[in-house]
């Protein structure tokens, strides 16, 4: 029980010749009722789990918009600048959708984050989920990938001279770092071929998202969801059609999230932003204070915190092992947490670690802001430590130690169970 | 009782049309905006209308100008070429239209048109062709001095750009 | 009218909270100086500021006659002049000004023609070198969106209400205040190299820039039915950093008013949207 393979819940029967002509041929309003309409989800899903309607709409909404800013955007060093202002200028509503696909970027981490951070709260890791779990961190990794890529596109100073730091890291890599490093940037330095390049491969990575991402829809409608209290599906009784029950509460939650959303792309479209981007990139001069943008904050700050050499390993190729490592340890994740117990919510030592996780996180992002020296230093290398020690020693350790709180026999049970 | 369930499904219809239709007024209030973006911008529109000072050009000579992208000829007709073009009777014409009506009225020396053959585009050479207007080398269609079609595959007179007279020396196309 | 004075009093009350928030944290002061910067109360603030169409034209003025002789402003067409929402020039104001601009077109006659609105605003300088050369080596920066390349910081976690209040105006509160923090004297201890002035917010303190402005060197007219505005350094630096934020932000205007409806239509689908999902979820125990 519990599996759902991918046609038993089919209660489509093609109500006309035509529809009965093309379901023979291809099934895709078949497979889309199964799916898309009749898919048998738990009852009990809060608002967090509308973050996944969310993030989908959101990779539309940066689709849409970077096809139409590519209309009237030039990938050439001399005038890539001045193309970003014409968009603002001229082009109609221009300014709008290009605050929309920025402050996008924006929200689009925000909302994956708290996406993450709910699976990882809710066990929605656990088997039978590991793949899903997988292509999740796959998707964050090429979202990184892509943002990065686009901030550069304008060709302001933080785009500059993000493009020359980033591609850096590659340098660290013994032997092959230099020869890496030449490849990405097709040069010495940052110029115009890696804009080019950038520009091109912005243009493609969302499409290998999307991809990703039916992937990840795929491999999550194999078991289907995950739920609060994180027991399996046992019974009809257990699930609700995803339409309309889940159409119209994650459309409600996407109403919502445009909220802020429109907030920023009307009212204050340039404060997630960095003034020194609006100066054109200068290759001879860097800004006073560089900083990526906010989401990549927490794993800046631990490429920062690694300024001594490990044994042979020196501190520039360790900050870049355990930058890399902080994102390639996500992976792992479903095998270092063993506990039987999906839900925090039953789980009485791991909710503690897990919030003490979340602020060390937070820490972590204010600490890549912040100028490095003084009490940040020190800071910035406890809560990296405490990254890791999080991954490899908290969460194995309290697999094997921790009691969990019983658990209610089915999903049904639990909610007839709360006051209501 | 059966009251009762009417009333609340008379509610619960009119909160699902509403709600269904102030999202359609929002899709579509989105969409238009992602579709006006592809007309010319600001700074085309900016070169919509252009102001020509006609001072220079001596009889007998044109010069090419660009306006919103096209070539436009401009060129100052001799008084043979304006007779020439009077003289042609209407009936003689593929697209019949007047010399009056190619020009305008107390400046009809001046002849304005988009250089653009319609045939297919090419650029018309001047001061040619057994007419003596304009002959297009791609496919060998004929104007006259007023710009007509004469012969040839080109079914159109060359066309004329909106244009007005600001003063003697001044023209604004567009 | 409403809405302005009910943003002053939320402004009011974020200030004194800053205020206190400040006197109450007294050495936590970060390594790194902060330079006060005084914010101002611009027109074109919060979510129904508008541009002050005189301030835009008095701040023109100051630009025209001052500013650039020196800087550039590369991106600015004579016809965004007329666009409503910014200074608001006539068509035939715009038409004369341009006129009365050469400008460089190989395919004229000899290099150069009257300017027309389609045009670009001509630099003052023919490339960064020739700047650079006839300013002390320093290169006067391109003021076509200099009003969003600067920027005010607040100290952590200060900066977090600017993204409530919707503090967009860093850019013309820094310039304002570098127009008003020329000192002729350095104060003790700080030298400054010849050919550079001290200047208290400037990163550094050493300016290339010597002070622009001093009282009365430019002649505003108030036009019928308009109180004379005073011509003093304050007062032209407000209307040159005013007209800097609109260089940079054209259609300021527009975007907001167009996401207060966007707003206002949110709000009220997203009520639509949460009575449609109760309705469809009564019934359903979850």
């Amino acid at each position: 029980m519990g599996a759902f393979p991918m046609s038993e819940h089919s209660t489509y029967i093609p109500g006309n010749g035509v529809e009965k002509w093309i379901d023979e041929r291809l099934p895709i309003i078949r497979f889309s009722k199964e799916h898309l309409m009749d898919f048998p989800t738990p009852k009990n899903l809060n608002y967090w789990w509308t973050f996944g309607g969310i993030l989908a709409i959101m990779l539309v909404v940066q689709i849409v918009t970077g096809v139409i800013l590519a209309m009237h955007y030039t990938p050439n060093i001399a005038m890539a600048f001045n193309s970003v202002e014409h968009i603002r200028r001229d082009v109609n509503g221009g300014r709008i959708i290009q605050a929309t696909h920025a402050v996008g970027a924006s929200m689009f981490f925000a909302a994956v984050y708290v996406h993450i951070f709910r699976g990882m709260y809710f066990g929605s890791y656990k088997a039978p989920r590991e793949i899903l779990w997988l292509l999740g961190v796959l998707i964050f990794v090429l979202m990184m990938a892509t943002a990065f890529m686009g901030y550069v596109l304008p060709w302001g100073q933080m785009s500059f001279w993000a493009a020359t730091v980033i591609t850096n890291i590659f340098a660290a890599i013994p032997i092959v770092g230099n020869p890496i490093l030449e490849l990405l940037r097709g040069g010495f330095a940052v110029g115009n071929p890696t804009l080019n390049r950038f520009f091109s491969l912005h243009y493609l990575l969302p499409f290998v998202i999307a991809a990703v991402v039916i992937l990840h829809i795929w491999a999550l409608h194999v078991p289907g969801n995950n739920n609060p209290v994180g027991v399996e599906v046992k019974s009809d009784r257990d699930t609700l059609p995803f339409h309309p029950y889940y159409t119209m509460k994650d459309l409600y939650g996407i109403v919502l999230f445009a909220i802020p959303f429109a907030w920023f792309v009307f009212f204050i479209p340039d404060i997630l932003g960095h003034p020194d981007n609006y100066i054109m990139a200068n290759s001879q001069v860097t800004p006073a204070h560089i900083v990526p943008e906010w989401y990549f904050l927490p794993f800046y700050a631990i490429l920062r915190a690694i300024d001594f050499n490990i044994l042979f390993i020196d501190s520039k190729l360790g900050g870049v092992i355990f930058f890399a490592g902080s994102i390639v340890i996500l992976f792992f994740l479903p095998w270092l947490d063993n506990s039987k117990t999906r839900s925090g919510t039953f789980r009485p030592m791991f909710k503690w670690f897990y919030w003490l996780f979340v602020l060390n996180f937070v820490g972590l992002t204010y600490l890549g802001s912040a100028p490095a020296e003084g009490i940040y230093v020190v800071l910035a290398k406890i809560c990296t430590a405490y990254y890791f020690i999080h991954f490899l020693i908290i969460l194995p350790v309290l697999s094997r130690i921790e009691t969990s709180r019983p658990l209610p026999t089915s999903i049904s049970e639990s909610v007839l169970g709360k006051a209501h | 009782m059966a009251t009762q369930a009417e009333h609340q499904s008379t509610r619960r219809d009119f909160l699902f049309v509403a709600t269904g239709a102030v999202g359609a007024v929002g899709v579509g209030a989105v969409v238009w905006p992602l579709i006006n973006q592809m007309n010319p911008d600001a700074s085309t529109l900016a070169l919509a209308s252009i102001e020509f000072s006609l001072v220079g050009i001596e009889v007998g000579q044109s010069v090419t100008i660009l306006w919103r992208g096209l070539p436009v000829f401009v060129r100052n007709r001799t008084p043979k070429e304006i007779e020439e073009a009077k003289a042609v009777p209407l009936s003689e014409l593929k697209d019949p239209a007047t010399d009056e009506e190619r020009t305008k009225e107390g400046h009809e020396n001046w002849l304005i048109m988009i250089a653009n053959c319609t045939h297919l585009g090419c650029i018309p050479v001047g001061e040619s062709g057994e007419y003596d207007g304009w002959f297009c080398p791609c496919h060998g269609s004929v104007y006259d001095t007023a710009g007509r079609i004469r012969k040839g595959p080109a079914p159109k007179n060359l066309v004329l750009p909106p244009y007005e007279f600001i003063s003697d020396t001044l023209i604004k196309i567009g | 009218m409403a809405g302005s004075s009910s943003m002053l009093k939320i402004k009011t009350i974020l200030a004194a909270v800053t205020l206190s928030a400040i006197c109450a944290l007294p050495a936590t002061a970060q390594e790194h100086e902060t330079v006060h910067i005084e914010k101002q109360n611009w027109s074109f603030a919060g979510i129904f500021g508008t541009y002050d169409t005189n301030q835009l034209r008095r701040g023109f003025q100051v630009f025209r006659e001052v500013c650039s002789s020196c800087h550039s402003a590369n991106l600015i067409a004579f016809r965004t002049l007329a666009e409503e929402g910014g200074p608001h020039f006539s068509e035939g104001q715009v038409k004369a000004l341009s006129a009365e601009y050469d400008i460089a077109d190989p395919s004229a006659d000899d290099g150069t023609r009257k300017g027309v609105a389609s045009d670009f605003w001509p630099a003052p300088f023919v490339n960064e070198q020739e700047a650079r050369d006839a300013n002390g080596g320093a290169l006067p920066p391109d003021f076509s969106v200099l009003a969003k390349a600067r920027g005010v910081t607040d100290a952590f976690p200060w900066w977090v209400t600017n993204y409530f209040t919707g503090y967009a105006e860093g850019g013309p509160d820094y310039i304002h205040a570098l127009m008003n923090s020329y000192e002729e004297t350095p104060p003790e201890g700080v030298e400054i190299p010849e050919g550079k002035h001290y200047n208290a917010v400037f990163p550094g303190h050493a300016i290339g820039m010597a002070p622009p402005l001093a009282d009365g060197i430019i002649t505003y007219v108030a036009e019928e039915g308009q109180e004379p505005v005073p011509e003093t350094v304050d007062q032209y630096s407000k209307d040159v950093s005013a007209y800097m934020m609109w260089l940079a932000e054209p259609g300021l205007v527009s975007r907001k008013e167009t996401g207060f409806k966007v707003l206002l239509f949110l709000i009220l689908f997203a009520g639509l949207m949460y009575a449609t999902k109760r309705k469809i979820w009564s019934g359903i125990e979850h």
